[in-house]
């Protein structure tokens, strides 16, 4: 029986989040005073060492990062914490950060002195704002206690849009303009926030950190699968019989979790299907379930490991009907700026609620085909760009004008 | 330098040039809607798409920057089969409507639905269904034909600083609208008509004014008497088939005449009347300590937007009325009388570059003259359409001739239509006035040219003249909050509201880039190499009306008829 494994939700029902005597009594804040007794690009090093990656959704070597936004050159530099978590179907950045909101700003501290940043941002979804209370108590405290040092952190909510946690869209966002992806290069390491130098990182990637310091890159990289090591915070949604948080070393089975951790599928029903990732996840056959929840492992198979979020169906499930939701919600959340995505989103709609009404053609599916095919290469930014995956998935492994139970 | 192989073709390009840039340098012409050449990368119609080696994605040629050792392919199938799908997106959702549109045969979005053979579309055609804006009477907004690329808006608050257009709504909802969900009428929006030549479709346009022109020519009972702005000649060729500058004047008067014009007069009189009024007051001020630095007023976007934005410092205007407006008082008065023609039955068409004249004509206080003194304002864009209906063939038409009174003019009057013009000619005048003695260049070149703000100090008999021009009302903007800081180092400012000056006006024929902008300038100034009289105080008819009915600048009748004030706009939505 595969076991959890927590690393960021270390402190989980063990010590009160609003008390931050408890996170020191719990070695927090120590890795942060390590962190300073380094050089930087040593701490740098050791990051990168650690083969820690996004745990956002794009999966980039977090030390690299660092190393870049380190080397830009800049008056002021920026640590933004993304903690929009808009996938429906994902809580785990709303977890970490209710149960140990320290950790998080911890390891935004741990950036900041990496790169040089004195003031860190918090971008807290709009819909947490019990979350940045929460957020806000604790960095009152820190300051309180004096751990930050010259590190500042505000937060910032969200205002509701799904593409905001775009890391561009959100920093235009922050900066008070409308929520839209900017043309990358530049990056945010070489210009961010208000043009300076800005590392851009996940509630979950942030909370890792102060771990890694802790206790060295060779113990991280040696945990789950090699080439994106360490553990990933699971949220389990659906058909499951314990639909719940989990934390799970990266080489963990997609089979293992819905059956050891998920407890199988609920009310003694067949499984259909399991969508990783959240809206912008693949839909996933039972043949692949031997897959690792890994990044790598994840693409390999033309799906994604996202944000974590884990929603099983059953075989009772109709999928026309999932993925006309899914459709919905892209056309609703497409910010319009580009083309292919404001009216892609928009005609792949139409077009699923027409199979969805048992409409469908084949003729149909081949155009929903064509459309998401292109816009996964030719939207300006991500949200397009994955937009189409549970409709090609869905088509590619399923026989949609069949409708229910069509595995 | 960075080495790279488009289509096979080996290029050698400077660092941080785009894919576009490289694909041009080429031979390639990669196409592209939201790209504008004098404006920032947006990347967001994405039908510029090419594939590059050992990338997942596409990459928008205008905004990714090459690399060496990058190999792209712009034509491959993967490209071709991502770009007709956009189009069809686009149409699909766009009025089926080129018929009956103003850029008919001169659309972006058209051209590329030829070129890429888009025949049969498998959307089901949807439309906005907004309603068309024609709140000005300058500027026509028909946002169901947007495909928001976002020129204009870079356009008005960029360039213009004007911020009267907006991005608004998100998905496929998005729209470029007026700010705050006014009426294009409510905002700041000053009529430049800068936003249509931004446009790569028909979403903006000028208000068309054909159907009065025609009626007005139909009547008896109507003598139509046009003017026609400095900046026209050189531009109205694009209209006709003909390179830029390459329209004789002769031809143009005839191409009038051939479609209906009774008398055909030039603004260019009233250009050179204006140095004379205006440099006598610019002199007036300096020796009188009037207020200063003055600025021109022969630009009416620039008038709307001293008005809307620098009410405060109205009183540094000159009085000055435009020369359309000079013109169009002196016709029904002065050439009235010398023709001895009824006022009442004179149709004053005015032939512009610009949009915002058709907002000036009618402005309530233009009236001096006892009537309407602009009945009609027609664009370069609007005659050319006139010149195609009418079917002539400028290669063949005999040259016309100016009608008498008013239609003389001096090579300073004909480089009003460029940016530094007035200020040219104002100094070619003023100098010999004040110092007298002939100028031996007439060409004060410091003035002239692209660059936004250009500045010079001239001596005047002991007096250092320090003089500035700017373009475009980013600069003009510039250029007033130093002189509402106190810091204008200035006595004399010459604004033109359009990039470039008149030639770039919101009226002229389509003009995508400054480089088009620069052209025309250079016709400009050959003209004004031609004219065998440069200065505007030697226009033998500038003379005669002084002799004959004002009798000295500045005086009671140049004053009744020739200048006037602005008031603040108050906009509320400021
Ligand atoms: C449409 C869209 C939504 C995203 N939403 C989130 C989000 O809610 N949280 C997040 O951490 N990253 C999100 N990302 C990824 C971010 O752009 C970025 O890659 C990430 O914040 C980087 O942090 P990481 O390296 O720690 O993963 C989103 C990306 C896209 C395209
Ligand atoms: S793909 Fe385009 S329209 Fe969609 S969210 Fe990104 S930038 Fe906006
Ligand atoms: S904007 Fe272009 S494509 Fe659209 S109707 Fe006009 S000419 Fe046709
Ligand atoms: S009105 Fe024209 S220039 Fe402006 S966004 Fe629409 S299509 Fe682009
Ligand atoms: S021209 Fe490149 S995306 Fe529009």
């Amino acid at each position: 029986m595969p076991q959890e494994l927590r690393i960021v939700l270390r402190n989980v029902d063990k010590i009160d989040a609003l008390k931050i005597d408890d996170y020191i009594d719990a070695n927090g804040y120590k890795p942060l005073e390590k962190a300073r007794s380094m050089p930087q690009a040593d701490l740098i090093q050791e990051i990168r060492q650690s083969g820690l990656r996004g745990r956002g959704g794009a999966g980039f070597n977090t030390g690299q990062k660092l190393a870049f936004t380190y080397s830009a050159a800049g008056d002021q530099k920026y640590i933004v914490c993304n903690a929009d978590e808009g996938e429906p179907g994902t809580y785990k950045d709303r977890v970490i950060m209710q149960s140990d909101p320290h950790a998080v700003i911890e390891g935004m501290a741990i950036c900041g002195y990496a790169v040089g940043a004195t003031k860190g941002y918090i971008y807290c979804r709009g819909e947490y704002p019990y979350v940045a209370e929460i957020l806000n108590a604790a960095i009152a405290q820190a300051k309180e206690k004096d751990v930050l040092g010259e590190f500042d952190v505000e937060v910032c909510l969200g205002a509701g849009a799904f593409v905001c946690g775009e890391e561009t869209a959100l920093i235009e966002s922050i900066e008070g303009k409308r929520g839209e992806p900017r043309c990358k290069p530049p990056y945010p390491p070489v210009s961010g926030l208000w043009g300076k130098p800005t590392v851009v990182a996940n509630v979950e990637t942030l909370a890792n950190l102060p771990q890694i310091v802790d206790r060295g890159s060779g113990w991280f990289a040696a945990i789950g699968a090699a080439g994106y090591p360490g553990t990933k915070v699971l949220t389990l949604t659906g058909d499951v019989v314990n639909r719940k948080y989990i934390e799970v070393p990266t080489n963990t089975t997609i089979k293992e979790v819905i059956y050891e951790f998920g407890g199988g599928i609920a009310g003694g029903r067949k499984f259909q299907a399991v969508q990783i990732g959240g809206n912008s996840g693949g839909i996933i056959p039972e043949s692949l379930l031997g897959t690792q929840i890994a990044f790598d492992a994840m693409a390999a198979v033309g799906a994604t490991l996202g944000s974590g979020a884990v929603f099983v169906m059953d075989e009772t499930r109709d999928l026309r009907d999932v993925v006309c939701r899914m459709a919905k919600f892209f056309e609703h959340e497409s910010c319009g700026k580009c083309i292919p995505c404001r009216e892609g989103t928009m005609r792949m709609f139409d077009l699923c609620e027409k199979v969805g009404q048992g409409k469908g053609t084949a003729a149909d599916l081949a155009l929903l085909q064509e459309i998401g095919e292109t816009m996964a290469v030719a939207c300006f930014c991500g949200l397009g760009q994955a937009a189409p995956t549970p409709v090609l998935t869905a088509i590619k492994h399923f026989d949609l004008l069949a409708g229910k139970g069509c595995a | 330098m960075a080495n790279l192989k488009i289509d096979g073709i080996a290029v050698e390009i400077a660092d941080g040039s785009t894919i576009l840039q490289a694909a041009q340098a080429a031979g390639i012409n990669v196409p592209t809607l939201c790209y504008h050449p004098d404006q920032s990368v947006k990347a967001n119609c994405r039908i510029c798409v090419c594939e590059v080696e050992g990338q997942r994605l596409l990459q928008a040629a205008c905004s990714t920057p090459v690399a060496g050792g990058m190999v792209v392919k712009t034509n491959s199938a993967k490209v071709l089969k991502a770009r007709r799908l956009i189009l069809k997106l686009i149409l699909a959702h766009h009025p089926q409507d080129c018929l009956n549109c103003t850029r008919n045969k001169n659309c972006e979005l058209q051209t590329l639905a030829e070129e890429y053979g888009i025949r049969d579309n498998p959307f089901e055609l949807k439309l906005k269904g907004y309603a068309e804006d024609n709140s000005t009477r300058a500027v026509v907004r028909d946002q169901d034909k947007c495909i928001v690329c976002r020129r204009c808006v870079e356009t008005c608050s960029v360039v213009q600083t004007v911020n009267a257009l907006c991005v608004e709504d998100r998905g496929s909802d998005i729209m470029v609208a007026p700010v705050l969900g006014k009426s294009l009428a409510e905002t700041a929006c000053i009529l430049c008509g800068q936003c249509i030549h931004a446009c790569p479709v028909g979403a903006i346009h000028e208000n068309e004014q054909i159907d009065e022109f025609l009626a007005a020519v139909a009547d008896p009972d109507k003598i139509v008497v046009t003017q026609i702005a400095p900046a026209v000649r050189v531009a109205i060729g694009e209209e006709v088939g003909l390179a830029t500058g390459e329209m004789p004047m002769g031809k143009f008067v005839a191409g009038l005449k051939h479609i209906g014009i009774d008398y055909v007069l030039h603004t260019n009189f009233t250009a050179d009347l204006t140095i004379l009024e205006e440099g006598n007051e610019l002199l007036r001020r300096v020796k009188e300590g009037g207020k200063l630095p003055m600025f021109t007023s022969c630009s009416p976007g620039w008038i709307n937007f001293c008005e809307t934005f620098f009410p405060d410092l109205l009183d540094n205007l000159s009085t000055c009325k435009s020369p359309q407006q000079m013109f169009g008082a002196l016709v029904k008065t002065y050439w009235a009388e010398k023709m001895k023609v009824d006022p009442s039955k004179i149709y004053s068409v005015s032939i512009m570059p610009c949009t915002a004249k058709k907002g000036e004509a009618a402005r309530p206080e233009m009236s001096d003259s006892g009537f309407r003194d602009v009945d009609l304002v027609l664009t370069t864009r609007e005659v050319g359409r006139l010149f195609r209906m009418s079917g002539i063939d400028f290669d063949k038409i005999q040259p016309g001739e100016f009608d008498p009174w008013m239609g003389k003019y001096t090579g300073a009057a004909v480089i009003f239509g460029a940016t530094g013009g007035v200020m040219e000619a104002a100094l070619r005048t003023v100098y010999e006035v004040v110092t007298g003695e002939t100028l031996a260049d007439v060409n004060f070149t410091a003035v002239r040219g692209m660059d936004g703000i250009k500045e010079a100090t001239v001596n005047l008999a002991g007096l250092e003249v320090r003089v500035a021009v700017g373009h475009s009302l980013g600069n003009a903007r510039k250029l007033m909050d130093q002189v509402r800081a106190g810091e204008s180092p200035y006595h004399f400012i010459e604004i033109m509201c359009c990039p470039g000056g008149c030639i770039g006006g919101g009226g002229q024929p389509i003009t995508k880039c400054n480089a088009k902008r620069a052209e025309r300038i250079g016709g400009i100034y050959v003209e004004d190499e031609q004219c065998p009289i440069r200065k505007s105080h030697e226009n033998p008819e500038v003379k005669q009306i002084y002799e004959d009915f004002l009798h000295e600048p500045l005086g009671h009748k140049s004053h009744q008829l020739l200048h006037t004030h602005y008031a603040p706009k108050n906009k509320s939505i400021l």
